[in-house]
């Protein structure tokens, strides 16, 4: 028996193979994808492998963190960044007093009250122009206000306010995007009790978007102490210790590592990736707080 | 709940009831609003002083700011500063890091969006945002001592076979020790990889599903669902994000610093020279800062470096505003 012309399908089958062209442009393609995600991957463990091998057993020591390089010289070993730690602490914690208040008042008036308004679009535009902002050039916003116009000496404050700069548009935007999210249903659920505008701000709206400005706010400290060159140009280095925000040199973690480097013997590198690694430590425990935080400041959904 | 004395007057709609602005409502939005003018208020002030600063020692310059390559700013007396090597030096290793740094963007946003398990594309996108979250001046130190001489076999083998071709002749600087644009360039690169991939993926996550989903109906690849749908659609927050990418790279100081080799000599346009961007010229300067006619110049190239991050920022941004489907 043969099969006849009446058993020969009369149109060829919907689907088809697909050819080996098509094929072999998908899978280079998918290799292309996944070589650039491993690209990315290998300079962030190549570069955390570095900085961990070279300056982790400095850290582990207790005089890191109770000793500054007081008295030393860059041949002698010993002695702590304890001073750079506490400079960086304080000047993020300055920095974040001055600029979360601001920034969160600023996303309240632009999502709350000022939806469309003039002052809204420049205000939006001001945050705008400051999120693109170098952090170089604002530290030369600072220095052209703080030192040069106002005639007030170089400190870790002025470092401050350069941060705010850096800090302000990083949580207004973060801010103001929570805020639009939180449903209007809210909002006149509040409004139909009677409750005033400013109440229903700050005890419904706010803190429904808190757990996430909270983390907002985290991350963008994280970011700013990391920061260098505002302190390379609004406060002097030195090796002591110095409590006060207002007056005299007063150290940072980057601008340890910046004088540090200049020290070209083994001392000197081993203090620089210590600080290294205590700067990491430092945004890494940060970064956990912020999620730790978020996730007690939820609100309960049930 | 307890209940309240009823009013048995229905509420009547001829009377407008009166709007009661309680003071609590004025003293609060009086603070917001006095929150936005006062930032509004402020980078106007910072800028006026700026150009306040900038404008004597200008006038004091004797040579021309735009295209002289010399600068010579230590001498208050004696200024005589261009800022035209600087800017090209500036323009190009972040030319040069945005060239790098692009396709392997888009190669990591497609991953995370399209390619990777759903249940691994987070652990990866915090992964890539990690990158992101480590300070400059680690890369800097990273990049220094580091990536230079593990790249030295590289830059030589480049410089002998493509040396005829400006871009790999031999630069101002010495190659071998790796203090060069080149370098520079790869690890502003790897720092600009995580901002663009993060606003890329935010766009390619909203490619339409009923695009995603016809393409896939009539047989197509993954690839060519990519290439369909996902790419003509992100297009433009791509080119935004790379943007962006760019202006962050224009404004990189410490990480610069650390890496570039400082010459006397000028810029030849290859990628082995040395040099200064404006901003690691600025922070170079920053402990000289004593007189404020010095201090005025370095101001002055501080604002062409502002100038340029504004326009780029603003071409970035101009990409993306009016587009409905990325909101």
């Amino acid at each position: 028996m043969t099969t006849t012309d009446l058993q020969r399908p009369a149109t060829a089958p919907a689907f088809q193979h697909i050819s080996s062209g098509r094929r072999a442009k998908n899978m280079t393609a998918t290799v292309l994808v996944s070589a650039a995600f491993v690209i990315a991957v290998a300079p962030l463990v190549w570069l955390l492998w570095t900085v961990l091998e070279k300056g982790f057993t400095h850290v582990l020591t207790a005089d890191w963190w109770q000793k500054s390089l007081a008295g030393l010289t860059g041949r002698q070993e010993g002695g702590g960044a304890y001073h750079a730690i506490y400079g960086t602490l304080v000047q993020g914690l300055i920095c974040a007093v001055i600029a979360v208040p601001i920034a969160i008042m600023v996303a309240i008036y632009l999502v709350e009250y000022g939806r469309d308004s003039k002052l809204a679009k420049w205000i939006t535009f001001t945050v705008d122009i400051l999120s693109g902002v170098p952090s170089i050039v604002a530290a030369l916003f600072i220095y052209a206000l703080w030192v040069t116009t106002l005639g007030l000496p170089r400190s870790a404050f002025a470092v401050s306010l350069s941060l705010v700069l850096l800090m302000i548009p990083v949580v207004v935007r973060t801010t103001e995007e929570l805020l639009k999210i939180v449903p209007d249903e809210l909002r006149e659920a509040s409004y139909a009790l009677g409750i005033p505008k400013w109440k229903t701000i700050v005890k419904i709206v706010v803190p429904t978007a808190l757990s996430g400005i909270i983390t907002g706010i985290m991350l963008a400290v994280a970011r700013v102490m990391g920061e260098t060159a505002p302190v390379l140009i609004l406060v002097g280095y030195t090796q002591f210790i110095n409590y006060d925000p207002f007056g005299g040199n007063m150290a940072s973690l980057p601008l340890f590592m910046n004088s540090e480097r200049l020290t070209t013997n083994e001392i000197g590198e081993a203090r620089v990736w210590g600080a290294a690694v205590t700067l990491i430590l430092i945004i890494t425990v940060i970064n956990l707080l912020a999620t730790v935080i978020s996730r007690l400041t939820a609100v309960k959904t049930k | 709940m307890e209940s309240r004395p009823h009013d048995p007057r229905p509420p009547s709609a001829d009377q407008p009831a009166k709007v009661i602005v309680r003071p609590g409502d004025r003293i609060f939005s009086g603070l917001a609003k006095s929150a936005g003018i006062l930032i509004v208020v402020m980078i106007a002030a910072i800028g006026v002083f700026l150009l306040a600063q900038a404008v004597p020692s200008l006038i004091a310059n004797k040579a021309n700011f735009l295209f002289s390559r010399e600068w010579v700013a230590g001498d208050p007396t004696n200024l005589s500063f261009g800022v035209l090597d600087l800017l090209l030096v500036t323009v190009f290793s972040s030319i040069f890091a945005l060239i790098i740094a692009m396709p392997i963007s888009l190669g990591i946003a497609l991953f995370l969006t399209q390619y990777a398990p759903r249940r691994l594309a987070r652990p990866f996108a915090y992964v890539i945002d990690l990158l992101a979250a480590v300070p400059s001046i680690i890369y800097g130190l990273w990049g220094a001592v580091v990536l230079a001489p593990t790249l030295e076999p590289v830059t030589g083998w480049l410089n002998s076979v493509f040396g005829w071709l400006f871009l790999f002749e031999t630069g101002n600087v010495d190659r071998s020790i790796g203090q060069t644009i080149f370098t520079a360039g790869i690890v502003l690169a790897v720092m600009l990889l995580p901002i663009i991939t993060a606003i890329s993926r935010e766009v390619f996550e909203r490619t339409p599903t009923m695009q995603i989903e016809g393409a896939l109906a009539l047989g197509a690849t993954r690839w060519e669902v990519v290439r369909t749908t996902v790419l003509p659609f992100g297009k433009a927050g791509y080119i935004s994000a790379s943007m962006l990418g760019l202006g962050r790279a224009l404004g990189e100081t410490i990480a610069v610093m650390i890496i570039l080799a400082t010459t006397s000599r000028t810029f030849g346009w290859s990628l082995f020279d040395g040099g200064d961007t404006i901003a690691s010229k600025i922070a170079r300067a920053a402990a000289e800062f004593n007189d404020p006619r010095s201090a005025g110049a370095y101001i002055a190239a501080g604002l062409v470096l502002f100038l340029l991050t504004f326009v780029v920022n603003a071409i970035a941004r101009s990409f993306i505003v009016g587009k409905k489907e990325y909101e």
